[in-house]
């Protein structure tokens, strides 16, 4: 256990001692205080019934931050430690294979966690500002958050597993962004496209972050949107082990 | 401590290492010494168990590197080649990282970290960034990675390359003085590095070992060593009167030199060191001398020797 905390650690540092992870945590304030301004002004031209924090989580603006800074926050993980041949110094120490898939996916995770602990004041101040009780209501805030740790999970987990494909971070960042915006679309008004059959049209829409996104920001917490990250995050994460494993295969 | 058997890796289209064989005993320091492609690192990394080989095997300390990988890994220190660190991270921090992944606790990591950092001469710089550092010093760092854990068996992938000539000699200096307490192997392409710091030898070429011996009985097996050059000031029918006929000397050769100074090339009988006998007969005539060397061949003829008939087969 001691040994996956220090490799946690070192996930984390490998962010915070570089300006790397400070750019990441800028350019997120910055899009979501982007897309907050944007949101309100909309909706003081054409009033809206739902609290704006959970219009939020609808717009483009929260998904735009989710899909470019996932593969930023990977790229990393794997790829650049291949480069550098840390890798091999890594795999030559006694540490398990799943120890450092799951640690290198705990890193990347608590620091895309981190990256949304300033919106929580941000939240808070609009409180203060508009005097609405309802913009920071503890449980929504709470199911909401979990919610942004459950995509954060998926959306890490995919990143890992694009890093381990290859040494080069570009390439890895470029994977983990098509998979994921694929992922993301998956559920993208499946009925639109006229090509489906009929039974995949509902399979889909249970696919859709969009909507999952909703219910967790109004405080929603369905069960099988919960299963449905865990399992995708899971099968990312044994792919991942999979190709690390495999650099033993005969 | 190391027992290779019939050691093979193929890689698509190439073989980098073709059935070698080879024991290592506990305390012994070896070279692994080649051109670059020769296999070492390859070898290296399949004893590391980093990689797994094609077929054959390798026991490290009686652990199959292959089935038992973390036995293995506890009981090596690697370094693999062009030394990888986390170049962000401080010295201090990034030892105590790599020993807690060898599994040291809390405490022994600190004494570990403590004590290589004394012992590769790290002291003053266990506070600053290993990036910031001087090539010479990330080596150091490399080493005391390698080290702490207090390995029965350390690995150095080229643990000279890209350094000044200072900073080689001290890194030889640490290896040497690794060998005393703990069991060495390093691979080099430098022939020089092998006879200063190894007691054995084997010589890599294309995947195959070419020769293994102690570095000094590789020089005898030659048969090409211990000729001595005297530059003496005399005629060369007194010399060759003086040489000729000693039982000891095999082969004499005369050469004039500037003024009446003569060098006089003598190939010995047997292996003997005709230095004491040279001076003795020069003493006896009165002449006047100014060199007496014994040449010693050097693995670099041994090793352009060795290889020149295979290059030719290819």
């Amino acid at each position: 256990m001691s040994v996956f905390f220090a490799l946690v650690r070192r996930e984390l540092g490998g962010h915070f001692n570089s300006l790397t992870g400070y750019v990441v945590i800028a350019a997120v304030l910055l899009l979501t205080g982007f897309g907050l301004v944007d949101l309100i002004e909309r909706i003081r031209q054409m009033p809206y019934d739902a609290p704006v924090t959970e219009l939020f989580y609808q717009t483009t603006y929260f998904w735009l931050v989710v899909l470019l800074t996932s593969p930023v926050i990977t790229m990393r993980t794997y790829a650049a430690e291949k480069a550098t041949g840390t890798y091999e110094a890594l795999m030559t120490t006694p540490v398990g294979d799943w120890q450092v898939v799951l640690a290198k996916f705990a890193g990347a995770l608590v620091f895309f966690l981190l990256t949304w602990v300033p919106f929580i004041g941000v939240l808070f101040s609009l409180r203060q500002i508009t005097g609405e009780a309802a913009l920071f209501e503890p449980v929504i805030v709470a199911v909401t958050f979990l919610g942004i740790a459950l995509v954060g999970a998926l959306f890490m987990a995919v990143g890992c597993f694009a890093s381990a494909l290859t040494r080069s971070d570009i390439i890895a960042a470029m994977v983990a962004f098509l998979f994921g915006i694929g992922l993301w679309m998956l559920g993208f008004r499946p009925e639109a496209s006229g090509m489906l059959p009929a039974w995949a049209i509902p399979a889909l829409e249970h696919m859709s972050m969009t909507r999952h996104m909703e219910d967790f920001a109004r405080g929603m917490l369905v069960g099988r949107y919960v299963i449905y990250y865990v399992t995708v995050t899971g099968l990312f994460l044994f792919l991942t082990h999979r190709i690390v494993q495999s650099r033993r295969w005969k | 401590m190391i027992e290779v058997e019939n050691l093979t890796k193929r890689y698509p289209g190439r073989t980098a290492v073709d059935g070698i064989s080879f024991q290592i005993g506990r305390g012994e320091v070896v070279g692994f010494l080649g051109p670059n492609g020769a296999g070492k690192s390859t070898t290296l990394r399949i004893l590391s168990s980093f990689l797994p080989a094609t077929s054959g095997t390798a026991r490290v300390a009686g652990f199959d590197v292959f089935r038992e990988p973390d036995e293995v890994r506890r009981r090596i220190g690697y370094m693999p080649e062009n030394n990888p660190l986390h170049l962000d991270m401080r010295v201090r921090e990034y030892l105590k990282f790599r020993a807690r992944l060898k599994g040291l606790g809390w405490r022994r990591s600190r004494e570990r970290v403590d004590a290589v950092l004394q012992q590769c001469g790290l002291t003053d710089v266990a506070g600053r960034i290993i990036g910031q550092l001087s090539k010479g010093y990330r080596q150091r760092v490399g080493l005391s990675d390698a080290l702490v854990h207090e390995p029965d068996l350390i690995i150095l992938d080229e643990p000279t390359i890209g350094l000044d000539p200072h900073q080689i000699r001290s890194v030889r200096a640490l290896v040497k003085e690794l060998g005393k307490q703990h069991t060495v192997v390093l691979s080099t392409h430098i022939l020089n590095e092998v006879e200063m710091t190894c007691s054995r030898v084997l010589i890599l070429h294309r995947g195959r070992i070419l020769a293994a011996d102690r570095t000094e009985d590789l020089g005898r097996r030659m048969s090409l060593d211990g000729q001595v050059v005297a530059e003496v000031e005399a005629s060369e029918a007194a010399l060759l009167e003086a040489f000729r006929d000693l039982p000891e000397v095999e082969h004499v050769e005369v050469q004039p030199l500037d003024g009446n100074f003569r060098r006089v090339a003598l190939v010995p009988r047997g292996g003997v060191d005709l230095r004491p006998l040279v001076y003795a007969e020069v003493r006896e005539n009165g002449w006047p001398l100014r060199e007496l060397t014994r040449s010693r061949q050097s693995l670099e003829d041994i090793f352009i020797h060795l290889t020149r008939g295979k290059v030719k087969e290819d």
